[in-house]
């Protein structure tokens, strides 16, 4: 196994430097297909975490994995260094594992309060409670700082993409995510929409949020990740802090697995054996 | 002062109002607007069309067409359709009349209830098949269509004579031939205008204070007065004397039963979290599924509820004409019922649409074929013109709906 475990050197110790999530051994297989194969990942609170890899690497059955989709074929998962099962995206829900897809689930036809409570409205002798579900997204939208929508009652369908991705993310710290995984948060964006999600990113982990972002683009990466994790082939080829890499070994990376120079970083490093007890 | 809420001065309001017309968000402007331009070319035409007694009579003839859209409006929010509507009305007046017939003699309100639990009960059915089986909702209530008006045809025959079933009830009959006393209709009128004021302003105000987005003041007022004016008209004109050798006057008796069933649904549709489902479910099932909402449970409510309303609708049907015959034109009936949706400004494409656009677009349907009668044109004239104004309505909901997804 070509598998690289973490060398976290990133966080503090004490409370920060206990992983928020941690993979063990996950692997999961399609019939004789193996998406992934013996996958080790810490996710730290706090740090953004970018998963990148060629299409095909993995990178989207690892996130169904970790949001509950479903199960892993093996591998163990520890949360907050309790061993759990996310087999349903319930569960994941319950442990506070949030996932902003690329399609984003967002209705056109809602507006900007009714998606953000979509699915947990709050009510008031069974009925909606329109007044604190205003309050309640204007509140989260403020303290991430979402400040280009002009009303929380505009539908969502006459947003801007990277509006739509900021509501997207916000119904997700509004549900008190711990983890907040995004597919291709940037993709379809332009340069100032970019920015504006960069930066959205950034102040979840400034809020103790623990992000994992999955990109193509590496500019994009580099600017945010506090974090690095390569997939090849359904493997972990290599995950360390995000100064590690540049741009050359990252490429390298992702098309070969392999990296030949930068030797210091790609050398096996030690292994952190996690104590599921913490 | 507190925190200033967003759309809080008039031109601001103006403005995001604008910007919802450009997402196919136009309100009822349009369809109201279109409805004052009708009435105004057939008042020139024909100078009776304005008389208390043709108005009147338009809003008898026009509740049936308004029940039908609103129990298509269910089924439309979802993006589905249910073609058996007519039918299915047929069946709820078919019921209605053998129960409240000789042979059982059941009181008028057993009858109802029996003949809605029948329609709502084949709505379930419809639910099933299309939630189940994955089939169409367009295929399964083709079918539904067929074999309800199959159906329709042995219970007539079997129950009635001579091809129709009387209805004998006079509380059914008075449904829609009967009417408040002048006096009864203006309490019932100043009543319902003194609720609504109160509570929409009393909501208003409470959203500006707290600082939430609302319409400003002068907006809030402009609805409430605009209500006000419409329903003293609507009470002036049916308490004008429009008998020809006895008097007769006052609010028919459907008029508050269908403004019950305006207020309770548009209530159920915006203020419960079943209603949400719906609009959620409509725009886009797959984010309502990842939300945890269950499409299946919502989405066959929606089809008992399209069932029991079009059980209303037939038995509103029933008692103007005193009697319910084989040869209803239920087929045509499903045409004015989606007709009388879309008109008003319900979509087609499913997320969009609400109870009021089912009275309005039904009110427009109900006036033109009372116009054309009027004037004497032929069926022929009034099936092109309702065909104009409902491809009218489905262009100028596919216009909105390309604007939105271009944005």
């Amino acid at each position: 196994m070509t598998t690289v475990a973490e060398r976290d050197e990133s966080g503090p110790p004490g409370a920060a430097g206990r992983p928020l999530l941690s993979l063990r051994g996950i692997t999961k297989s399609f019939g004789a297909v193996e998406a992934l194969r013996g996958v080790d990942l810490d996710i730290m609170p706090g740090k953004i975490t970018a998963l990148v890899g060629d299409n095909g690497a993995g990178k989207s059955t690892m996130i169904k994995t970790i949001s509950g989709i479903w199960g892993p074929t093996s591998g163990e998962m520890y949360w907050d260094g309790e061993p759990v099962t996310a087999r349903t995206p319930r569960d994941a829900d319950a442990l506070g594992i949030a996932t902003v897809y690329q399609d984003l689930a967002l209705c056109d036809n809602l507006d900007i309060v009714q998606n953000m409570f979509l699915g947990h409205e709050l009510l008031t002798h069974r009925l909606l409670d329109e007044t604190e579900m205003e309050k309640a997204a204007r509140q989260t939208l403020a303290d991430l700082s979402v400040t280009s929508v002009s009303s929380v009652r505009q539908l969502v369908g006459s947003l801007s993409g990277g509006q739509r991705q900021s509501v997207a993310v916000a119904r997700a710290v509004m549900r008190d995510a711990k983890l907040v995984i995004m597919d291709e948060p940037t993709a379809a964006l332009g340069v100032s929409q970019t920015a504006q999600v960069l930066d959205l990113i950034r102040r979840l982990g400034d809020r103790g949020i623990a992000v994992l972002v999955i990109s193509h683009n590496l500019s994009d990466v580099f600017s945010v990740a506090d974090r690095l994790a390569v997939l090849y082939l359904g493997t972990l080829v290599s995950s360390g802090a995000a100064t590690e890499y540049d741009a050359q070994s990252a490429v390298e990376l992702i098309t070969t697995g392999d990296r030949s120079q930068h030797a210091d970083a790609a050398s096996p490093a030690l292994s952190t054996d996690i104590d599921p007890e913490g | 002062m507190p925190e200033r809420a967003p759309n809080s001065t008039f031109g601001q309001y103006l403005t995001g109002w604008a910007k919802r017309i450009r997402y196919g968000e136009s309100g009822v402007l349009p369809v109201v607007g279109g409805l004052i331009l009708l009435v105004i070319i057939f008042q020139v035409q024909d100078s009776v069309f304005l008389s208390a007694g043709n108005l009147t009579n338009l809003l008898v003839q026009g509740s049936v067409f308004v029940l039908l859209g609103m129990a298509e409006v269910w089924v439309l929010i979802l993006g589905e359709i249910d073609l058996s509507v007519g039918f299915n009305a047929g069946i709820g007046a078919v019921i209605t009349a053998i129960l409240a017939g000789s042979h059982h003699n059941f009181p008028w309100w057993l009858a109802i209830a029996g003949g809605m639990l029948a329609t709502a009960a084949i709505g379930a059915l419809w639910g099933v098949l299309v939630i189940r089986l994955r089939l169409p909702s367009f295929v399964v209530t083709l079918a539904g269509l067929l074999g309800l008006q199959g159906l329709l045809l042995y219970l007539v025959n079997a129950y009635g004579t001579g091809g129709t079933i009387r209805i004998t009830n006079n509380v059914l009959n008075d449904l829609t031939n009967g009417n408040l006393s002048p006096v009864a209709g203006w309490v019932v009128a100043i009543g319902s205008v003194a609720l609504f004021s109160a509570a929409t302003i009393l909501r208003d105000t409470r959203r500006r204070r707290s600082g939430l987005v609302a319409p400003p003041m002068a907006i809030t007022l402009l609805k409430v007065g605009a209500v006000a004016v419409a329903v003293v008209v609507l009470v002036l004109i049916c308490n004008t004397n429009r008998g020809i050798l006895v008097p007769l006057r006052g609010v028919p008796f459907v008029v508050p039963v269908i403004v019950g069933f305006l207020v309770s649904f548009t209530f159920i549709l915006g203020r419960t979290r079943f209603g949400r489902y719906l609009y959620a479910i409509g725009g886009n099932a797959e984010a309502a599924r990842r939300g945890g909402v269950s499409l299946g449970w919502n989405r066959l409510w929606a089809f008992v509820l399209t069932g029991f309303t079009a059980g209303a609708a037939g038995i509103i049907y029933a008692s103007r004409l005193g009697s319910i015959s084989n040869n209803i034109d239920g087929g045509q009936l499903v045409l004015y019922a989606v007709a009388a949706a879309v008109i008003g400004g319900a979509s087609l494409f499913g997320g969009r649409g609400k109870m009021i656009h089912a009275l309005l677009g039904g009110l427009v349907i109900a006036t033109i074929y009372n116009g054309m009668g009027l004037l004497g044109l032929a069926a022929s004239y009034q099936y092109m013109v309702t065909a104009l104004v409902l491809l009218a309505a489905v262009t100028i909901d596919a216009l909105a709906r390309r604007g939105r997804t271009a944005s």
